[in-house]
């Protein structure tokens, strides 16, 4: 119980300090990608010591907090305050089945901590971790269509309707990518699909290069990011959903954004890169055994081993996501849907497909389960296959204008 | 208008090539530009100025349009004639000339007063151009403050000191542009 809490207490606590550091990360990297150098002046409070502006994220929670929070009268009052606590909620929960780390051992420097083995994962075990995180990234839906609802605004209306549109169209192809890695591994539990990457040493983005691709693409447009950021695009929709709201409840939804990037890396992460893994540096084994040396090593240090892996990863995960950011134009609407629909779904299914069969080929000839240097080329050549196949059919490009060959009456028969 | 109406002009889309079509290649070709810039900020290449801090650097102090100053001839006297070219010429109408009578032989007219006000200028250089003697000019200095609308308001004093604070780092123009002395 008391180790539950802990562990809730330094997830809530490292969460929103990360979400917090990593806008201002964000607000550097759009600086630098713009040849700009961007907040650097914000240092520690009533002093004038600069530290590369890491007070930003302080300064910018109390400009939040202390700006007047202006309720529109047109709006729907319950729900208008129902949706930010929605969506915080959902966000912040998922992660109660990602593992933030492998585990640590029991003992510490000769202090007994726990009976066992403290596993990092605030509900270490649920073997059904990937359906909990799936249904609570829909419920991150409905606390943006209940801020457009209520919102009682055309243009967050709109927005709200994109985003519902949009994140139906992209849980099709995130759903096809993971079931490639569940396929595969077994599980989805997120802890033994980390385990089964780290024994063989074949992440799955290795040995599913394609499943990798379509997941990627999907969980940018889940977490809503540019290129695929219509539900809050400033050009057409002003603010989107959040139109309407200012002060705290704009922050909740901000920051709600930010910790669905966050999820959204770590889900890469964890099912496609391998985890807490890093080959020679972790150790393959789930337990910690030091590095599976008859000298047990130290344990403890493989375990702040396997976070600092870990952490550097989605990290690294995140910056990629800034970056793509600053060098894709936005999808029109109609391309996002065709790339769902037409492109990332058919991609899905082979991807599906492919590993279906190289798994039970793989159980008919060795009898083995799990990721295997065997099948690695083949995965690829399917990817490339696929892709080229994707190209040649072409179906992001759709001529529905009127041509001229065509009689006027064929034309609206068409239409 | 129907869609096969002859007078229609119909302009095809450019087809696009198998790197388009492909993505991938043109995604690589996005990234590389970003991260070009990338590195370059970060490599200390941003084009920001932090100003307060460090002060701009003007690249071409003549033809920076900046506080008016009042040339002064060799012998030290205000080059201008008060021919009211400036005053016409200037679309925000800040520049106030009183002309009386030159106490020298070589001029008929000399200003009595000059005043330019600093808070109306839009810093065209339109004065500049129409002068005919070359007597008011656009400095390099940008950083143009004060506490009061009054303290904005330049006079003839002002605008010669501003020469004199501003002569030797920025020669006369009409000398280097070949213009009257």
């Amino acid at each position: 119980m008391i180790e539950a809490l802990v562990k809730i207490a330094i997830l809530l606590g490292g969460l929103m300090t990360a979400a917090a550091y990593f806008v201002l990360l964000e607000r550097r990297m759009a600086a630098w990608i713009q040849d700009r150098v961007g907040p650097n002046r914000v240092g520690i409070p009533l002093t004038k010591i600069r530290v590369l502006g890491l007070g930003q994220p302080l300064a910018d929670g109390v400009k939040f907090i202390t700006k007047e929070e202006y309720t529109p009268a047109h709006v729907d009052k319950r729900l208008y305050v129902l949706a930010p606590i929605v969506i915080l909620v959902a966000a912040l929960a998922t992660f109660a089945v990602i593992p933030f780390g492998s585990m640590i051992p029991a003992t510490v420097f000769g202090y007994r901590l726990a009976e066992k083995p403290i596993e990092l994962v605030v509900a270490p075990g649920a073997n059904v971790g990937m359906i909990y995180v799936f249904a609570l990234s829909s419920i991150a839906v409905y606390g943006v269509i209940l801020g457009g609802w209520a919102s009682n605004n055309k243009y967050s209306f709109l927005g709200a309707l994109r985003s519902s549109a949009q994140l139906i169209a992209y849980e099709l192809p995130l759903g096809l990518g993971l079931l490639g890695v569940v396929l595969a591994s077994g599980s989805m539990d997120l802890g033994v699909i980390i385990g089964s990457q780290a024994s063989s040493g074949i992440w799955f983005a290795i040995a599913q290069p394609l499943g990798f691709c379509v997941f990627v693409v999907a969980a940018f447009a889940e977490a809503a990011r540019l290129p695929f950021d219509l539900p809050e695009c400033e050009q057409e929709l002003v603010g989107g959903y959040h139109t309407e709201y200012s002060g705290i409840k704009l922050l909740l939804f901000l920051v709600a954004e930010f910790l669905h990037m966050i999820a959204a890396s770590f889900l890469i992460v964890i099912l496609f890169l391998g985890g807490w893994h890093f080959w020679g540096l972790t150790g393959g084994s789930a337990e910690i055994d030091g590095w599976g040396l008859a000298w047990s090593g130290a344990p403890w240090l493989q375990g702040l081993l396997r976070i600092v892996v870990l952490m550097t990863k989605i990290t690294l995960v995140i910056v990629g996501f800034m970056i793509i950011r600053w060098s894709w134009p936005r999808f029109r609407f109609d391309q996002l849907m065709a790339l769902a629909w037409k492109v990332m779904l058919p991609l899905g299914l082979i991807n599906f497909v492919a590993v279906a069969m190289m798994q039970q080929l793989q159980a008919v000839f060795t009898g083995a389960m799990g990721p295997s240097w065997l099948m690695v080329p083949i995965a690829w050549g399917v990817a490339v296959a696929a892709w080229l196949g994707i190209t040649w059919a072409a179906p992001m490009i759709a001529d529905n204008r009127p041509r001229r060959e065509l009689d006027p009456w064929e034309i609206d028969s068409q239409i | 208008m129907q869609a096969n109406d002859p007078a229609i002009k119909w302009v095809e889309e450019p087809q696009l090539g198998l790197g388009g079509k492909m993505y991938l290649p043109m995604f690589v070709q996005g990234l590389t530009t970003t991260v070009k810039h990338l590195a370059n900020s970060l490599s200390g290449k941003a084009v920001t100025v932090s100003y307060p801090d460090e002060e701009p650097e003007i690249a071409n102090p003549l033809i920076y349009r900046g506080v008016h100053r009042l040339n002064k001839d060799a012998q030290g006297r205000v080059k201008c004639v008060a021919c009211f070219l400036c005053a016409t010429a200037c679309p925000a109408h800040c520049i106030d000339i009183v002309g009386t009578e030159s106490p020298w032989p070589d001029r008929e007219k000399y200003p009595q007063s000059f005043v330019i006000d600093e808070l109306r200028c839009i810093y065209c250089g339109m004065c500049e151009e129409a002068c005919p003697v070359d007597a008011v000019e656009l400095t390099s200095l940008y950083n143009l403050t004060g506490r009061s609308r009054e303290e904005m308001i330049f006079d003839k004093e002002k605008l010669l000191s501003v020469y004199d604070a501003t002569k030797d780092a920025e020669p006369m123009k009409s000398a280097s542009l070949g213009g009257t002395v």
